[in-house]
C-alpha cells in the first residue's frame, strides 16, 4: 500500500517519488500511548515504578533506536513537491494531533489528583506530561508555519496546552528573521551552556513574540491588552484549561502544572540550543546579515527522531522554506550534521562540558567556518577563553 | 488597479487594492508606504527589497 506521485517533466521526463515514510507518519497518533503506558501498567500491575517508564522512552530509548534505525535515505524530488504538499492526508495527521495533546495533559492531571502517590510519581508524571506538551510545541511549530488561517488557529491552540501562546508568533517573524546572528535569543552561542542560553531564550523569546504582536495591534489601530492580541487569545485558552484543573483536582495541579509548563518549554529551549549553536551568518554592506544559508541550521537525519518530530530535524531546508511541510522537507549533502538525533543531542547538552568537548570541533570544522572564529557566533563573556584555546586556525584546520 | 508584488520565497503576494488586513495594512496602501523593514507576511525571511513587482 503506497502512493507514487508523478509528473512528466519537458526536460527531465517522468519523473516519480514513492514515499517510503507515509504510513510511518501515523505514529503522531500513537505518540499519546507512551506517555499514558505507566498509567496503564500501574493499574494493572500495582507499581509506581511503572510511571517512570515513559521517561526512560524519551531519554534513553529514543537515542537508541536513533542510532540503531540510522540515517533516512528518503529525498522527495523538488519537481513533486507541489503534489505532496497537496496532499491532505498528510495535514490531517498534524490536525488530529491537536487535541491528542489536551486528553493526554488531562489523563495525567486525573491521575494525579486521583490517586494515592509518592512525590516522586507526581515529579515522574509532571516530566512526562511536559514531555509530551513539549512535542505539542513541535507540532504548533508545523502549523504555525503555514499558510491558512485554519492551521494557524491549530497552532494557536496547541500551543494553550504549556502555556506557550507566544511562540508561534516570536519564531515566525522573530527567530526566523534573526537567526544565526548574536540578536537571536532563539540562537545559541558557542561556549553558552543551555543553563545559560535557557535565561536569555526564555524571556527574550516571550519579549520579543509580544512587541511583534503590539506593533501589529498598533498598525490596526488597537491596544496590546485586545482580544484581537493572538497571544493572549492562546493564554486565555491556557488559562481555562489549567485553570480548569486546578479547580477539579486540587492544589496538587499548582506545581504538577508549573513543572509540566517548564519542562515543555525546556523542551523547546533544548531545540533551540542545539538547533543553530556558534552558526553566524554574516553582515553584509547594507547592514542586513546575509539571508539564511543551508549551514547556519544543525540537522539530524535519523529516521526514527525525525518521525516522532514531524520531520523537524531538517532544519536547514526548514529555514530555506518556512511554509514548506514537514513531508516535504529534504536532506542534502554538505550541511552541518549532529551525531545523533534531538533527544541524545538534548541529553548531551545537558551536560556542558561534554557537549563542548563533541560540538565545538564540528562548529570550527564547518567548511564555511574552517577554525576563523570571526564566523563563529561565541557568547562574549568566554570569547577570550575561546580564541585562547582555539585562536591557533592552522591548528583547527590541520586536525580535521 | 493596484500593483501587485510576490515573495520570490514563498510566494505570497501583496496586492495593493487589498492591503493586508491581519498585519495592518488596509486596502490600497501601496507597496512603497510599506515600512523598510516589512517581512513577508508568511514566510518572513524575505525583506522588501527581495518582493518582486508581477507583470499585468
Amino acid at each position: 500500500m503506497s502512493t507514487t506521485y508523478e509528473i512528466m517533466h519537458p526536460e527531465q521526463g517522468r519523473i516519480a517519488y514513492t514515499d517510503k515514510k507515509r504510513y510511518l507518519w501515523m505514529s503522531s497518533l500513537l505518540l499519546p500511548l507512551f506517555p499514558l503506558l505507566g498509567m496503564a501498567l500501574y493499574f494493572a500491575y500495582g507499581s509506581q515504578w511503572f510511571l517512570a517508564i515513559p521517561l526512560l522512552f524519551s531519554y534513553g530509548v529514543i537515542p537508541l533506536l536513533d542510532y540503531a534505525f540510522g540515517s533516512d535515505e528518503n529525498n522527495p524530488p523538488e519537481e513533486i513537491v507541489p503534489q505532496l504538499e497537496q496532499d491532505t492526508y498528510y495535514r490531517l495527521l498534524t490536525w488530529f494531533t491537536v487535541p491528542l495533546h489536551f486528553i493526554v495533559l488531562i489523563a495525567i492531571a486525573w491521575f494525579v489528583g486521583t490517586q494515592d502517590l509518592t512525590v516522586w510519581s507526581i515529579l515522574a508524571l509532571a516530566f512526562t506530561a511536559g514531555s509530551y506538551s513539549g512535542l505539542g510545541i513541535n507540532t504548533a511549530h508545523e502549523l504555525g508555519h503555514k499558510k491558512p488561517r485554519f492551521e494557524r488557529w491549530l497552532a494557536k491552540i496547541v500551543l494553550a496546552v504549556p502555556a506557550y501562546g507566544h511562540f508561534c508568533i516570536e519564531h515566525n517573524r522573530g527567530h526566523h528573521c534573526d537567526v544565526a546572528t548574536p540578536e537571536d535569543p532563539a540562537s545559541a552561542r558557542m561556549g553558552e551552556s543551555i543553563y545559560k542560553f535557557a535565561r536569555r531564550e526564555i524571556p527574550g523569546a516571550f519579549k520579543r513574540g509580544w512587541t511583534v504582536e503590539k506593533d501589529r495591534l498598533a498598525r490596526l489601530g488597537k491596544g496590546e491588552w485586545s482580544v484581537h492580541n493572538e497571544i493572549l487569545q492562546s493564554y486565555a485558552i491556557s488559562a481555562v484549561l489549567q485553570g480548569g484543573l486546578i479547580i477539579a483536582f486540587g492544589w496538587v495541579m499548582i506545581p504538577f502544572l508549573a513543572i509540566h509548563n517548564f519542562w515543555a518549554w525546556y523542551q523547546l529551549t533544548s531545540a533551540n540550543y542545539i538547533e543553530h549553536y556558534g552558526l553566524l551568518r554574516r553582515k553584509e554592506a547594507n547592514g542586513r546579515y546575509e539571508r539564511c544559508q543551508p549551514y547556519h541550521s544543525w540537522n539530524a537525519n535519523y529516521i526514527f527522531s525525525n518521525i516522532l518530530l514531524f520531520h523537524l530535524e531538517r532544519h536547514s531546508d526548514h529555514h530555506a522554506n518556512p511554509t514548506r511541510r514537514y513531508q516535504s522537507l529534504r536532506n542534502f549533502d554538505d550541511i552541518p550534521e549532529l551525531p545523533n538525533g534531538y533527544y541524545g543531542m538534548y541529553l548531551l547538552a545537558y551536560i556542558p562540558w561534554l557537549w563542548y568537548k563533541v560540538m565545538d570541533k564540528r562548529v570550527l570544522a564547518l567548511p564555511h567556518i574552517r577554525g576563523d572564529l570571526d564566523k563563529v557566533n561565541i557568547d562574549p563573556d568566554r570569547r577570550a577563553e575561546i580564541v585562547a584555546k582555539y585562536g591557533n586556525r592552522q591548528r583547527v584546520v590541520l586536525a580535521h | 488597479m493596484g500593483r501587485r508584488h510576490r515573495c520570490p520565497g514563498c510566494d505570497y503576494i501583496y496586492d495593493e487594492q487589498q492591503g493586508d488586513a491581519h498585519e495592518g495594512y488596509p486596502p490600497g496602501t501601496s507597496f512603497e508606504s510599506l515600512p523598510e523593514e516589512f517581512t513577508c507576511p508568511d514566510c518572513a525571511v524575505r525583506y522588501k527589497e527581495d518582493f518582486r513587482l508581477i507583470a499585468e
